[in-house]
Formats: C-alpha cells, sequence, structure tokens
C-alpha cells in the first residue's frame, strides 16, 4: 500500500512538479540564528486569507449599496445564524493585520534584514503597508452608519487637501461635495475588486523575494549548521498562526462590534472619529491649523513613507547583531512613544459620543417604537422593582408573580389601575403590594403593561435607562400636551419625530432653558432641568425614529 | 541510533504533531461557523399575518370568484409586498376556500371554465373540480389552499399551504 502511495505521488510529480517543489519550499534551509522573532510574517499572510474567507462570506449577504449596504449588514448582524462571528472575525482581523503587519515591519527594522541585497523585499513590504491601511480606509465605509459615513467624510476632505492633486483624489473618489452612491461603489470597488489581487501579487512577490535572497543571516551563522525551514520553523509560525487565531476567534465573540444608526448627512451633532490606528494622524491634524494643515495631512505622511522606502539606502551598514543595533532600538521607541503618546491625547481629548449615538441597532430596538406613555411606565416598572416577582420573557424562571406577557389578552387600563391601587381587590389572595405612584405614573405603568406582547417582552430589559427616564420627564411635564412623538400627542408644537435631523442636541437642551431666544416668540415655557434630567431627555428625543412607526 | 539523532527524531515527530493538531483546530474553528452561517436558515422576522382580500357578501356558493390582494412577505433583509391573487369558492354549505392561482402540475396560471363548471389549465390540459380535486391530465395534487377566515363579510387570507401529495 505504502509502495503504491509513493508510486503515485511520482507519477503525479512528473507531470506537475508539485511535490518537488513543495518540498523544496518546505525543506529551504534557513540560518541557524533564525526562531522565534520570525513568525510575524507567517502571521499577517494567515490573516489576508481570513480576511478575504470572511470578507467573500459577508458578501454573501450583502448588498453593496447605500441604504440596502445597512440593511442587509444588519441583516446578517441580527437574522444569519453565526453572521455576528463573520463580522467580528473581519473587523477585528483588521486591526490585527495592522498590529501584527507593524510588529513584522519593527522586528525586520530592528534586526536589519531590509540590508543589501534585501531593499526590493523590503520596498515591497512598504506598499504592502500602504495597501493595508487602504483597506482600512475603503472598508470603513461599507457599513454605511453614521460613524462610517462621518468618518469618511473627514479621510476624503483630508485627500481633498493635498497640493495640487487634491481635486484629482477628490474626483476618483467620487467625493467631491457630498460622499454617496458613486463614492460607495469606488471604495466598495477599491475594497474587493481592485486591492486582493493587488496583494496576492504583493505577498507573492514579497515571498520569492524573500526565497531569493533566503532569510536574512545575523553575524556569526556563516559558522553554525544551517536549520531546516520544515518543521523547525513551520512549527514555531503555527504555534503563533495559532495564538493570533484563538485571540481573534475570542475578541470576534467577546467584542461586540455595533452598528450604530444609518449614515445622516443631516446629522450635525455627530463627532466623527476615525478607527484606532489612524487616531494619531487625526491628533496631528489638530496641532497644524490653516495654512499649515497641509503639513500634518500631506506633507508629513509622505516624508514618513519615503523615509520606510530610503531606508536601506540610508542604512548601508554591515549586518550586526540587534543589541548592538542602537539606534534603529531609538527610532522605533521614539516611533512607539510618538505613536502612543498622540493616539492618547486623541482617545482623551475627543469628547465622548453621546447616548442617543451610540446606541447599537444590531441589537434590540423594538423599544423606539414605544409611546411617550408606555416608554415612561418602563421607567416605573424599573424604578419600583417590578422584575423582582414579574417576568417578561417567555417561560424564565419561576416568581412570586404571575408572567406579564399576555396582560392586554386578560384586563384593560381600569381593572390594571385598580390593581396597582389594591392588588387584593382584583386578585384577591395576591401577595403583591400597592405600588406607590401617583394616578399619572400608574397610568403610564398600565400603558406599558398594556403593551407587552409575547414578541416584544425584551422592551423591559432593552430600553437604554436614558430613554425611560426621558420619557418619564417627558411625561411628567405634559409635553404630549402640545408635542407629537410616535403618532400620539397634541399639535401645538412641532412633531418631535425627526428632531436630530433638525436640530443639535445642543440647540435642544439650550431651547428647554430658554426657549424666547432659541424660537422667538414661541408659547413654550421654560424648563429648567437638571443636569442629568437634561441629558435623559434630549438623549430620549434624539433616539425617536425620523419616521413614525405605521404611518 | 544514538542519544542525540533519537533526541532530534523525538522533537521531528512533536513538531508535525502540533503543526497538524494546531492547523485542524483552526479549521474546525473556521468550517463549524461557515457550515452554520450558509446553510440554517436566517431567524425568521414575523410575516404579515392576516390579509383582508375583500368582500365576499356577494359571493354565490358554486361560482369562483378571482380576487386579489397585497400580501407582505419577507425577502431577505428586505420585506416586500406583492399583488397575490386567488380563487375565492362558497360552498354549499357557505363555507369559503380559497385556491392559489396557480396549477399543481408547473405552475401556469389555470382559469374557471363556466361551460364545464371546471378549473381549466391552458398549458397541458389539466381540470379541477370546484373542490380543488384533479379531474383529468397530468396535475398531481389538487390545487393548493390558502388559510382563510371570514370576519364581517370580509375574506381574510393568511399563508398558501401546498395541499398533499394524494388526491383524496
Amino acid at each position: 500500500m505504502k509502495k503504491r502511495i509513493e508510486q503515485f505521488i511520482e507519477a503525479f510529480d512528473q507531470r506537475t512538479g508539485l511535490h518537488t517543489g513543495l518540498q523544496k519550499f518546505l525543506y529551504e534551509e534557513i540560518p541557524a540564528s533564525s526562531g522565534w522573532h520570525q513568525i510575524f510574517g507567517s502571521v499577517a499572510l494567515f490573516l489576508i486569507l481570513i480576511q478575504f474567507f470572511t470578507g467573500i462570506m459577508l458578501a454573501f449577504n450583502y448588498a453593496p449599496t447605500p441604504g440596502e449596504a445597512y440593511n442587509s449588514l444588519r441583516y446578517i448582524l441580527t437574522e444569519v445564524t453565526a453572521g455576528r462571528l463573520m463580522r467580528g472575525l473581519h473587523h477585528w482581523g483588521a486591526s490585527m493585520i495592522i498590529v501584527i503587519v507593524v510588529l513584522h515591519m519593527v522586528q525586520v527594522f530592528l534586526w536589519g534584514a531590509y540590508k543589501k541585497p534585501r531593499e526590493a523585499t523590503w520596498i515591497v513590504g512598504v506598499v504592502l503597508l500602504l495597501v493595508t491601511l487602504a483597506y482600512g480606509l475603503t472598508g470603513y465605509l461599507l457599513p454605511w452608519d453614521n460613524r462610517a459615513y462621518w468618518g469618511t467624510v473627514v479621510s476624503t476632505q483630508i485627500g481633498a487637501t493635498v497640493p495640487v492633486m487634491g481635486p484629482y483624489v477628490s474626483r476618483l473618489l467620487a467625493s467631491t461635495g457630498d460622499i454617496g452612491v458613486v463614492t460607495f461603489a469606488r471604495f466598495y470597488g477599491l475594497h474587493v475588486l481592485l486591492l486582493p489581487p493587488a496583494t496576492l501579487l504583493l505577498v507573492g512577490l514579497h515571498v520569492f523575494l524573500v526565497r531569493r535572497h533566503g532569510v536574512a543571516p545575523a553575524p556569526g551563522d556563516e559558522l553554525k549548521p544551517k536549520k531546516s525551514f520544515f518543521p523547525e520553523q513551520v512549527f514555531k509560525d503555527t504555534v503563533a498562526v495559532f495564538v493570533a487565531f484563538a485571540i481573534l476567534f475570542t475578541m470576534a465573540i467577546m467584542v461586540r462590534v455595533p452598528l450604530e444608526r444609518l449614515a445622516d448627512p443631516t446629522d450635525t451633532s455627530y463627532i466623527p472619529r476615525p478607527e484606532w490606528y489612524f487616531l494619531f494622524l487625526f491628533q496631528m491634524l489638530k496641532v497644524f491649523e490653516g495654512p499649515l494643515e497641509v503639513v500634518g495631512t500631506v506633507i508629513l505622511p509622505t516624508l514618513a513613507i519615503l523615509a520606510l522606502i530610503a531606508t536601506p539606502f540610508i542604512d548601508r551598514s554591515r549586518i550586526m547583531r540587534v543589541r548592538q543595533r542602537t539606534l534603529a532600538i531609538g527610532i522605533v521607541t521614539l516611533a512607539a512613544l510618538g505613536w502612543g503618546g498622540l493616539t492618547a491625547q486623541a482617545v482623551r481629548t475627543t469628547p465622548p459620543q453621546t447616548a442617543a449615538s451610540s446606541i447599537d441597532f444590531s441589537g434590540p430596538t423594538q423599544w423606539m417604537q414605544l409611546k411617550p406613555a408606555e416608554l415612561s411606565g418602563v421607567h416605573y416598572y424599573n424604578q419600583e422593582n417590578c422584575a423582582a416577582c414579574h417576568n417578561v420573557v417567555p417561560g424564565g424562571e419561576a416568581k412570586a408573580g404571575p408572567n406579564l406577557l399576555n396582560t392586554n389578552k386578560r384586563h384593560d387600563q381600569t381593572w390594571m389601575l385598580a390593581h396597582f391601587q389594591a392588588p387584593q381587590s382584583t386578585s384577591p389572595g395576591s401577595m403583591m403590594a400597592p405600588v406607590n405612584l401617583s394616578a399619572p405614573q400608574l397610568a403610564d405603568l398600565a400603558a406599558a403593561m398594556l403593551a407587552l406582547t409575547p414578541d416584544n417582552g425584551d422592551i423591559i430589559t432593552t430600553t437604554p435607562a436614558f430613554a425611560a427616564d426621558g420619557a418619564a420627564l417627558y411625561q411628567k411635564n405634559f409635553c404630549g400636551g402640545c408635542h407629537m412623538v410616535n403618532g400620539v400627542g397634541g399639535k401645538i408644537g412641532p412633531v418631535l419625530n425627526g428632531l436630530s435631523s433638525r436640530r443639535t442636541e445642543a440647540w435642544t437642551a439650550e431651547h428647554f432653558q430658554n426657549p424666547q431666544k432659541m424660537s422667538p416668540g414661541t408659547p413654550m415655557k421654560v424648563y429648567p432641568f437638571t443636569q442629568p434630567e437634561m441629558e435623559s431627555i434630549v438623549s430620549y428625543l434624539f433616539t425617536l425614529p425620523d419616521k413614525v412607526p405605521g404611518q | 541510533m544514538t542519544e542525540t539523532e533519537n533526541h532530534g527524531q523525538t522533537r521531528r515527530t512533536f513538531h508535525l504533531a502540533v503543526i497538524y493538531i494546531l492547523g485542524a483546530l483552526i479549521g474546525i474553528a473556521l468550517a463549524i461557523p461557515t457550515l452554520i452561517y450558509l446553510l440554517l436558515p436566517p431567524r425568521s422576522r414575523k410575516e404579515s399575518g392576516w390579509v383582508d382580500a375583500g368582500d365576499i357578501s356577494q359571493l354565490t356558493a358554486g361560482t369562483p370568484v378571482e380576487m386579489s390582494f397585497q400580501q407582505s412577505r419577507v425577502d431577505g433583509w428586505r420585506a416586500v409586498t406583492e399583488k397575490k391573487t386567488a380563487w375565492v369558492v362558497k360552498t354549499p354549505d357557505s363555507k369559503v376556500i380559497a385556491y392559489g392561482p396557480q396549477c399543481t402540475h408547473l405552475g401556469c396560471a389555470y382559469h374557471w371554465d363556466e361551460g364545464v363548471k371546471q378549473f381549466a389549465c391552458p398549458c397541458h390540459n389539466s381540470f379541477f373540480s370546484l373542490d380543488g380535486k384533479v379531474l383529468a391530465g397530468p396535475a398531481p395534487r389538487p390545487l393548493d389552499r390558502y388559510a382563510v377566515k371570514v370576519q364581517e363579510n370580509r375574506l381574510m387570507v393568511g399563508a398558501l399551504k401546498q395541499s398533499a401529495e394524494s388526491n383524496g
């Protein structure tokens, strides 16, 4: 049997040469000093393949046009089984590639592996770094949520400041004026049609060059016997790849990647921020203002790239031990400190996203459709700790009181109110204590209970506290007397659905404090909310759906 | 075999084992979610329940009428509303049946032939009786029926259910 297999392999090899080719590739001789410090290239290649694979998987359920892109991604996240995992792998894989590619580069730099005759390998590597960043930039737009949209507005505007070429860059990316369908098509085309084959060619060339020149030796290697790439180095590479994969997989499961609200070009209060690895650039732009801006946006990055490309031509010294390369170590340390400092500063100085703009739309959002009274009732449900005795999920652990999901099938508002005030009058033998709230508050609580159906029990558990609190304030101050929300309320004041696309949160807060200043002649009175109250009610109003449900 | 050679051989075996095991683990960790992702049906959203197809107070027993209505359907990430039709019949005992508009043979649209009092499919001459049974032709099973209920003379139509294979 064994002989048969060997015969087959030999016959196959005579016709294709694959076996000898693989043997030659695997049993390549590498210097005695090779080891754990050279694992990063393999890990980067592995992650690129993971990105290709998960990218294709996502494309199977993704519609590459604005709007539809958002809906289909939301479908992947909320309805396709394992969809969240696929997206998580692709999202965190992108970040991980940046980390690994930079570590790979730092290793090659510290060991001086770029030196003659390996200059071309290094330059192809620099180009691959730029390609990796281009993936990040173009992929950022594809979810078409607010974060994607506004992040891309900033990055394309930076591109537009390039002297002379700026307008052409804008036209190439179709980002002159507004970001729109054409911009999206360009970014998508770059991300999935241009960059992947370019990556394959460049990686192929990179690996070919590495093999052509052999793994860079350290001083003294010529005196020691060479090692074989397989299985010793492959073993180290595999262990590293496995550790990287385990971290990536864990992150994809544990760290939820949110989907923000659909891209809204009219949202003036959104604070755009780039992906973490671009934050240092973002921060540097704050240093260079006015006419100097071009220094931060174009001149410095271009110089940095040119310096990287020129590295092997500037440093023409003989190969040295890593520990003797103090200058290289110094440069890497300085770069790391500079990058870390700028990033930390960017994180520290960027104001936090408002509660309303950081809602995860890939999670349950049914609570947004509730009427103010119902949402206010959720506030009192939590305040009175009703969950101690009642369930609002099908099944659920045994509790003292009944499951509330079908309340509206059994009871009406009159019954509910009587029940809250004197539970035993409607349910003899009940252990429930009277609910100590005012009549309007009880009415809200009853409204929430009557809104429960077996399908929407999660409105109780998934409503953000600010929204329930804001709705309670809205009810307490009789805002519904003049304003309409989700189809209920008065018609004296403007409808509050869609407020987020008409005004900013700051404007709204100021309007509460000084209506006459913001809208002269308005009949609205002053509402002197406390700071936390103001945040709740404004955030609540800014999460209202633009379109009134059911209309 | 010397001590060092023996040691080298053990190391090599260990290296190979780790390479294959870790490689297989990564492969499995990717393959299982991928199969689930591609093959499991998506969690279904609520389909629109009952649709009002129209007034049936004028319907006379034994004379089918073609009625059309708007029904919504979930198509991936979209909710689409489509025009659907049904052949609606009132039976002598005042029950209402709504048949799907396609012949069970190859999906042609059939019509009511008033002369022979039968549903006739023009494609391959399948004929169905008023209660949906196959009378002649290649149709393999009776006409499909919508779930129906009547509320104050309005016909409410639900999902279209495929009829059983047999002609009973």
